[in-house]
Formats: structure tokens, sequence, C-alpha cells
């Protein structure tokens, strides 16, 4: 499938080549799983593993709670307890459920920020770096209507402050969220269509992993270093290159299972600590929570959002030069949408034809700088929504849009980058000593 | 449509593009059918399938309400439900009076959103007190009562009542203040409290919607 040059599957039997005449798919899969994989892929290469394997764990684990869980108003929060407290291990399954979301989230939070680093987004691969900006939209969706489903207090309140988003559009927002709720406000009618989306969405996002492991073996894996394999010859492939199977399949499964350690030992024995006490609350209408916050991976842009008030000078000039149909309200929709959109453009914002960062000496500080960034902004949306706290999330904010839109595209023109390795196989041959890696690869 | 291939031609030779022809022939005509036929059908199928997401006519039923408020004492409020929203009624005491009416004096350039936001007024009435509250029963103070939605314009939570920098309420999702006649003050949101349609249909009750 890829453009490295490699052995292909050959049917030998009789049985083999009857099947391939009708439908090639042992070849297909076989193709699969023996791509030649660049061999100096570090540890931040197995998150794609535990992204899968997470959605496996939430489609299993979603499926089955289903056949406990009642979509109404008047008995969802009384279906959750009945799995709680009467199904057959019923509580494991939905603490896996709940936590699963999060391990699911802490992977892919740290596979974005893995391509970022190392270039992954670059040329040729922006397919692979949209599609899965794609299946991360889509995470952010089905876990937002996953969590309406318990019909607790955060569950009902998290989803009028996130459909009165789309409410935020100019003209049509009014007419929008109405038509999303099914009726003025969050109700019966909400619930049953997100439980009928929730339901849906991981089967889309399953079909775009397909597509984006299709993109990423047509073009091969990026490495740490950034340094394509060598298409010269199968020979040349060969020195820069190990089958998934069986080298990265058990070097990913090893890393999985540390962890799974980790997020076993949070499912049992702190399942509720990602969790809101007010989430165990029933639902009502009539009384918002003191304190409404967010799942813990939407508060980075959580705070975004709210960083834009009609204090401040950008929301004011925006509105002064619209006439006023962009208020403060829909700046913070669009900085929060625009925010992950930034990130979505970075193949045709970011100029340096240098692909790893290992090699971008201004880029490192200023990525370093993103993560502190982010870890910043998820504080801050944590936070009430006060001084000094409103001051913090603005300039978080400008530096997030600062990075994509100023930085990338500057640092391309005036950093100087370090020599990059010739070769995948000579950086390999730097960290491991030429004679072991030519010797059996598999000691 | 025959003339086109003359006996003897090879059919793939003789194919004439359809971009010189300005005249339009019988298959352009039936591409074009064809094609708005697909396009209209599959709208006609579409629609139902979006219709379907909007109010049911049971949630539609639901539009009107009578509410008892003869129990509600001055300095306190009742929060009743309606199109499945928060309305506050809120009867205020003379000294609230008297504090609306010392905000009212700050004047518009003092209020994000100069507009009352009340359904029973013009659409362009200026936000004072007196545009905001309820023309008062027969034997009660004029502004006594204030009927607004318990809806915060920012994101759609409940705000809290006697609570914010301007002793009206404050909405504790995002830190906005509304003073003592439901209007915004300071914070993200961007419009007075609105005011539904309401009427007293005797003394002592008032209907909504």
């Amino acid at each position: 499938m890829s453009g490295i040059p490699h052995d292909h599957y050959e049917p030998k039997t009789n049985g083999e080549k009857w099947l391939n005449s009708r439908l090639p798919i042992v070849g297909l899969l076989y193709d699969t799983l023996m791509i030649p994989t660049p061999k100096n892929l570090n540890w931040m290469w197995i998150w794609g593993i535990v992204l899968t394997f997470c959605l496996a764990l939430q489609i299993i684990t979603g499926i089955v709670l289903v056949m406990h869980y009642t979509p109404h108003v008047d008995l969802a929060f009384a279906s959750i307890e009945h799995i709680m407290r009467n199904v057959n291990g019923g509580y494991m399954l939905r603490y896996l459920h709940m936590n699963g979301a999060s391990l699911f989230f802490v992977a892919v939070y740290i596979h974005i920020f893995r391509g970022l680093f190392y270039g992954s987004y670059k040329a040729p691969r922006e397919i692979t770096w949209i599609i899965g900006m794609l299946i991360y939209l889509m995470m952010m969706g089905t876990a937002f209507m996953g969590y309406v489903l318990p019909w607790g207090q955060m569950s009902f309140w998290g989803a009028t402050v996130i459909t009165g988003l789309f409410g935020a559009i100019p003209f049509v927002g009014d007419a929008i969220q109405t038509w999303l709720l099914g009726g003025p406000a969050v109700d019966n009618a909400t619930l049953n269509r997100f439980f009928s989306l929730h339901y849906l969405l991981p089967f889309v996002i399953a079909a775009l992993v397909i597509v984006h492991i299709w993109a990423f073996h047509t073009t091969g894996n990026n490495n740490p270093t950034g340094v394509e394999v060598r298409r010269t010859s199968k020979a040349d492939a060969e020195k820069d290159t190990l089958p998934f199977w069986p080298y990265f399949v058990i070097k990913d499964l090893f890393a999985l299972a540390v962890i799974l350690v980790v997020f076993w030992a949070v499912v049992g024995f702190m399942p509720n600590y990602l969790g809101h006490p007010d989430n165990y609350i029933e639902a009502n209408p009539l009384v918002t929570p003191a304190h409404i916050v967010p799942e813990w991976y939407f508060l980075p842009f959580y705070a975004i959002l709210r960083a834009f008030t009609g204090e401040v000078w950008v929301v004011q000039f925006a509105s002064f030069i619209t006439g006023g149909i962009i208020d403060a309200k829909f700046f913070g929709v669009i900085a929060m949408f625009g925010a992950i959109l930034a990130m979505a453009l970075a193949p045709w914002l970011d100029t340096s034809s240098v692909r790893s960062g290992k090699y971008r000496p201004m880029f490192k500080w200023w990525f370093y700088l993103l993560i502190v960034d982010f870890f910043a902004l998820m504080w801050l949306g944590a936070m009430p929504a006060e001084e000094p706290y409103a001051t913090f999330s603005l300039i978080a904010s400008a530096y997030w849009f600062a990075y994509f839109f100023v930085i990338l595209p500057i640092l391309g023109v005036i950093e100087k980058p370090l020599a990059q390795p010739e070769t995948i196989e000579e950086d390999f041959n730097a960290h491991y000593g030429k004679a072991d890696a030519e010797a059996t690869p598999a000691e | 449509m025959f003339a086109r291939y003359p006996p003897g031609a090879g059919i793939g030779e003789n194919l004439v593009s359809h971009a010189e022809d300005n005249e339009g022939t019988r298959r352009d005509f039936l591409y074009y059918v064809a094609g708005g036929a697909g396009v209209v059908a599959t709208g006609a199928a579409v629609w139902p399938l979006i219709n379907q997401m909007n109010p049911s006519a049971d949630v539609q039923a639901l539009s009107s309400i009578r509410v008892d408020v003869s129990g509600v004492e001055p300095g306190t409020q009742l929060t009743v439900k309606w199109l499945g929203k928060p309305v506050f009624i809120r009867h205020r005491t003379g000294a609230e009076i008297q504090e609306a009416k010392e905000q009212d004096a700050e004047g518009l350039d003092a209020l994000p959103d100069p507009l009352a936001r009340n359904f029973n007024q013009p659409a362009d009435a200026p936000a004072t007190d007196e545009n905001r509250v309820m023309p008062s029963p027969e034997g009660e103070a004029p502004g006594a009562w204030l009927v607004q939605m318990g809806v915060c314009t920012h994101l759609g939570c409940v705000p809290l009542g006697d609570a914010g920098d301007f002793g009206g309420w404050f909405c504790p999702c995002h830190g906005s203040h509304y003073d003592l006649a439901g209007r915004i003050r300071k914070g993200p949101a961007p419009e007075n409290l609105p005011v539904p349609p309401a009427e007293w249909t005797d003394n002592s009750t008032i209907k909504l919607g």
C-alpha cells in the first residue's frame, strides 16, 4: 500500500488463490500489518494503538450499558443508579466507560502534541492530520452527548451551556438552538436525540480511523527525525524500516499494558476522581449548580470561550466593524472553534521545511511554551470567572493563537535549523550501534 | 440522433463534445430533467429527517400557563417553569423600587444593553425600569412586580437572586451581574434578561405566554 518498496502477499495454496482472486482481503490485511515502519520510532509513537484500544473499549462497554439504560428524563437518572447497584458488575462497566473517555482524551492530546512537535502534519501527511482533527472533533461531540445521558445536574447544565453556543450565531442562532434541542429548553427530546447520536458517532469515528490509517499507510509513518524512509530500492528501505508485525505490535502492546495498569488503578480505586459530585444530583431545570465546569478534557477550550468578554478591545473592535453582529458571546464561540481550527491549519501555517522539532532550536522553546499554555488554559477553565483568572485566560488564549498564526509562519523564515541525519539508519545507528543493528534486529 | 453516427464509423471516434453545442440536444435536456428531479427527490427525502428534530406538537402545546401569585410576599421571588425554562416573578419591596429608580438615574449610557427586551413593549423601547416592570394591580405601588426569564442571556444558566454587584441577579456560570430591574451591568452576557409575554388575568394571577 505505501510507496515504500516491500514484499507483498503472495497466495500459495489453492485455497488462498481461490479466495484472493475473488476477494483480496488477506493481502489487504497482510500489507496493512506488515507495513515497513521507521525503526527509530520512540515511545511517543504508541498512542495510536492506545487510541484504537480506547475506541474498542468505549464501543464494547457502551453497547452493554445500553442494555440497562433508559433514555427518558424521568427514568435516565434512576437507570444509571440501577446499573450501579443492581446490574451484575454494572458499576465496573460504567466506571470503565466513564474513565475510558478520559484515557481516550489523554491519549489523543499526547498524540496531537506528538504530531505538532515532530511535524507529522507537514507534507505529505496533511490529509492524515485533517482526518485526525475531524476524529478529534467527533470525539468531543460524542463525549459531550454521552455526558448528558446520566441526566445529572452537570449533564443538564452542561448541555444548556454548550447548545447555547449555537444560539450565539447571528440571526439564525435561536432557530438552530431550538432545532438542536427539539424544544425551547433541554428536555426529553434533547436526551433522546443525544442518546441516538452518542450511539452512532463512535461508528463514524471507527470509519474515519480506517481512513486515517489508510492515509498514513500511503505516505508512510513520520519518525522522530522527520527524515523520509529511502524509497530508492527495497534494500535501502529495509535498512530504514522494520515490519509493523511483530516489532511494533509487541512494543505497542507492552506500552498499552503499562498504561492499562495506571488506568485500572484509577478505575478500581478512584473512579469518580475525574467526575463532578454535582452529576450525582438529578437534573433540575430550575436550579443551576453554583459552579458549572465541563469535563477536564474540554477545559482548555472552555477557558478560551470565556476569555473574550465585552471588555476586551479585540471584541469591541470586532463588534464595531461588524456593526454589532459579532458580540462578545459570538466572539467567544468563534474563538473556541478557531482554537481548534488553528491546529487543523498547522500544515499551511508552518513555513519551515524541517519537520522534526529536534532540529529546530527556536521552535523547540515556543513549542514547550505551548504545552505549558495548554495546561495553564486547562487550569484556568476550571477556575471561577473572575479576576485574576480572567486576565490570565486572555493572555493564555492569546498565546494559543499567536503560536499558530504568528510564531509558526515567522519561525520558518528566521530560524536556522540544525543538521539533520542523512537517513533513518544513520540516526538509528547513532543510538544503538551499527553492529547490533545489522546483526539480528529481533534481539 | 442517428445521423451523428455514419454507418461504418466506430462509435467512439464520432462522439461529439457537448461543450461547443450551443443549441442543446435532447440528451442535454434529459440530463437536466434527471438531475433536477434527483435534487428535488433528495431534498424531499432529507427535509422530513431534519424537520423531525423541531419541537413536536406536545412541546408546542405547553406555551401558555397561569400562575397564582397571591402568596408571593414583597421581597420574595417565585420561580416557575414555563416552556421548560424558569421564569422569575419578583415582588419588589418599596426599598427595592427606590433603589431601582436610583439605578435608573445613572442613565442608559451605564447599560451595556440599552433596550428594554420586554415582549409587552415595542422592540425599541429603552431599558428604563418603567419599561421593564409589569403594570401593578390596583392598590400597589408602580414597579412592584418584575417578571422576567430566569435564563442568563450569555449561555442559558439560571442566575441567582439577591446576588451580584448590583443587588439583582448574578449568574454563577460565567459571572454576569444583573441589576434590580434585571438589566445586564457587568460580565459576558450581551442582553438584559428578557421579559416574557405576561398579563394580569385578575389581581392575583399572572398569565404567561
